[in-house]
């Protein structure tokens, strides 16, 4: 692991602008400053972590958009090949319909589980470094 | 089984004595968890104490409105598989909350929609913009949930008169307000809870046993709800609704948008993403309300082309409901009396618990964004917000009450579909932009909000929806310029396009500090 991040100090003086007093829970004093988030945005695991979360997020989305958009644009417009019976009066419509449900509940899985093993571990050594307590 | 059924099926007072028993309940829970004394951490968010699954369940519970149960259930009886078509677009959706939104709104964000959207840029105007496209399609959405009330008082408690059921209306805007003002964000999500455990459960009930009644045979199903549906075979074929004219067709593809990229810019939907304590526990939400939705729209399947078997699609138009009447209808035919009364006590809570999670969101963002932040440039005293939230919630149940009666009867369920298209056009956009375009700016989020925003309303002003259709809101003029009823198709890309022009063609600079903090903190949590 690289060690170029300057460990990231608590006090920093220079605290960014507050944000509509929302960090801080109602009726609690601010804490004095918070984790340096330039110092963190430069370091190399964050840039790591949000092009790992980017490289699969952004083509999954798309993934699953197009095949939805093929599947309505289908029964739109080729409404006799969504017709053709496959096994009794079950068609290819209703098939389609039926795995969008399972493509659904797969990218969920799929997702959950990436998460857990490469994004999760990831973000904990983030925060553990930023000196935030560990969840 | 006799034709009694045409005009009214099962008994009233059995309706209403389920009906109570659940009002009596989840008011029960609502005084039972409710805390005294409580932060605005507590009323909004419920200090982020649920548990994903919890909350994952509460998010369904928010999400499957009366128009999911009875809309969906009633259109595949009627339209069949144009039916199934229009609730998959409501499934997939949660794929967007999943990948893009959740886990990045809630580390983000503290009480609304309109922290994350700000929170790099000038305050006061986006606030501003937040909260009216969050107040906007709140009303919209209570609107279609407050009419639909009357319908469903009218078919399941028999009371014909306007004014009975404008007073049942009233009632039900009583108890939403109640919840909301003495349970605040927890008692709303247990309300969520119990009337999403009790849908599911129901519907699930009632597939099996159609299942069974078929001998699990699909085809047996489909082939019998075509014999007593006046479509014939259409009905497992697409095309039945949405095949009719080509401008048919085109308004499908323009609703299914709206369906898939609007429910992650519901602010209630949003908002429930901040009942939970980290990212982890969002992620785990969605999973949950993926699992329970994927149940649920495969129930509607059954029990929709259940009911064009069992009951007949004649019968159910010429029900008092018409197409609201085909899961009603079909629990009478399978279960009886007493299987409709449940039927019906939980068509009701779906619509308590969804405009009771509408008003919560729509007060939190009123006092939030635009008293405290807008008025009291973020540093309200608590006390007085929480203040100002109660009574934003007490007006806005009087509004739903009087739009629900003035409404009561009108043709409706688009506003539904629009209050989709306005969060897909408005909120979408701007939340996309904001956490993953480094140079959008305060401007470009203004030009995408109102973009949106307004090309929807105009675009719908100028639909058959309002005028040149029979089934217009105002008759006898044409000015209908714009031949779709759902604007999505039109007004997502404007809302997009409007917040990349509007970025890139003002001088103004991103907040580089702020949006460093938001990467991080929407990765991380760090800060939350």
């Amino acid at each position: 692991m690289t060690e170029v991040v300057p460990p990231p100090v608590r006090a920093r003086g220079q605290r960014a602008a507050t944000f509509g007093g929302i960090t801080t829970p109602a009726g609690q004093p601010r804490p004095p400053a918070g984790p340096d988030y330039a110092a963190i945005h430069a370091s190399a695991e964050f840039t790591e972590l949000r092009s790992r979360f980017r490289r699969f997020v952004f083509p999954m989305t798309a993934l699953f958009f197009v095949w939805y958009l093929a599947y309505v644009l289908l029964a739109a417009y080729a409404k006799d090949f969504m017709s053709i019976r496959l096994f009794g009066s079950v068609n290819i419509a209703l098939v389609f319909g039926l795995l969008q449900f399972v493509s659904t509940i797969g990218i969920t899985a799929w997702y959950v589980r990436w998460a857990r093993t490469r994004i999760d571990p990831e973000v904990e050594r983030i925060r553990v470094r930023a000196g935030v307590d560990a969840r | 089984m006799t034709n009694l059924a045409a005009s009214q099926v099962g008994d009233p007072v059995l309706n209403t004595i389920v009906f109570a028993a659940f009002v009596l309940i989840t008011l029960y829970v609502v005084y039972k968890v409710s805390t005294r004394n409580s932060s605005t951490a507590d009323y909004y968010a419920a200090s982020g104490r649920f548990t994903g699954p919890q909350n994952g369940i509460a998010l369904s519970g928010d999400f499957l409105s009366a128009a999911s149960f009875l809309g969906i259930a009633g259109a595949i009886a009627i339209n069949g598989y144009d039916g199934f078509l229009y609730s998959i677009g409501f499934l997939v959706a949660w794929l967007v909350n999943l990948l893009l939104i959740a886990e990045l709104v809630r580390n983000t964000g503290r009480f609304t929609m309109g922290d994350v959207i700000a929170f790099r840029m000038r305050q006061r105007p986006v606030r501003a913009a937040a909260a009216t496209s969050t107040l906007v399609i709140s009303l919209f959405y209570m609107l279609a949930q407050m009419a639909g009330a009357g319908a469903v008082v009218a078919l399941l408690l028999n009371v014909q008169g306007k004014g009975g059921q404008a007073l049942v209306i009233a009632v039900v805007g009583l108890i939403m307000v109640f919840y909301v003002l003495v349970g605040g964000m927890k008692g709303t999500t247990w309300v969520q809870i119990i009337k999403a455990t009790l849908l599911i459960l129901t519907v699930v009930l009632m597939t099996v046993f159609l299942l069974g009644k078929f001998g699990f045979s699909i085809t047996a199903l489909l082939d019998q709800a075509a014999a007593n549906n006046s479509n014939g075979t259409r009905v497992i074929d697409p095309g039945a609704q949405y095949g009719r004219t080509p401008t048919a067709t085109l308004d499908f593809i323009s609703l299914a948008l709206a369906l898939v990229l609007g429910a992650a810019g519901l602010p209630h939907v949003l908002m429930r993403f901040y009942t939970v304590p980290n990212a982890t526990e969002a992620r785990r939400s969605v999973v949950w309300a993926v699992g329970a939705m994927t149940v649920f729209y495969g129930a509607t399947l059954i029990i929709g082309y259940g009911a064009s078997a069992l009951v007949g699609s004649e019968r159910i138009l010429s029900a008092t409901g018409r197409e609201n009447a085909a899961a009603p209808l079909l629990a009478f035919e399978i279960g009886g009396t007493v299987l409709l009364g449940i039927v019906a006590a939980v068509a009701f809570a779906t619509i308590l618990a969804v405009v009771a999670g509408l008003t919560i969101t729509a007060s939190a963002s009123f006092a939030h964004d635009v008293f405290n932040n807008i008025f009291r440039k973020g540093k309200a005293d608590p006390v007085a917000e929480i203040k100002v939230a109660r009574l934003t919630a007490v007006v806005i149940g009087v509004l739903a009450i009087v739009g629900g009666i003035l409404a009561n009867g009108q043709n409706v369920a688009f506003l539904v579909a629009l209050a989709f298209a306005f969060a897909a056009s408005a909120n979408l956009s701007t939340l996309l932009y904001s956490l993953f375009w480094k140079r959008f700016n305060t401007n470009g989020t203004l030009w995408a909000m109102y973009g949106g925003l307004g090309s929807c309303l105009l675009l719908v002003f100028f639909s058959p929806v309002v005028s040149g259709a029979p089934t217009s809101i105002i008759s006898g003029v044409d000015f209908h310029l714009f031949p779709l009823t759902n604007p999505g198709i039109v007004s997502i890309p404007v809302s997009f396009l409007c917040g990349f022009f509007g970025t890139v063609l003002s001088k103004e600079q991103a907040d580089v500090p702020k949006q460093k903090e938001m990467e991080v903190r929407s990765l991380t949590g760090i800060g939350r």
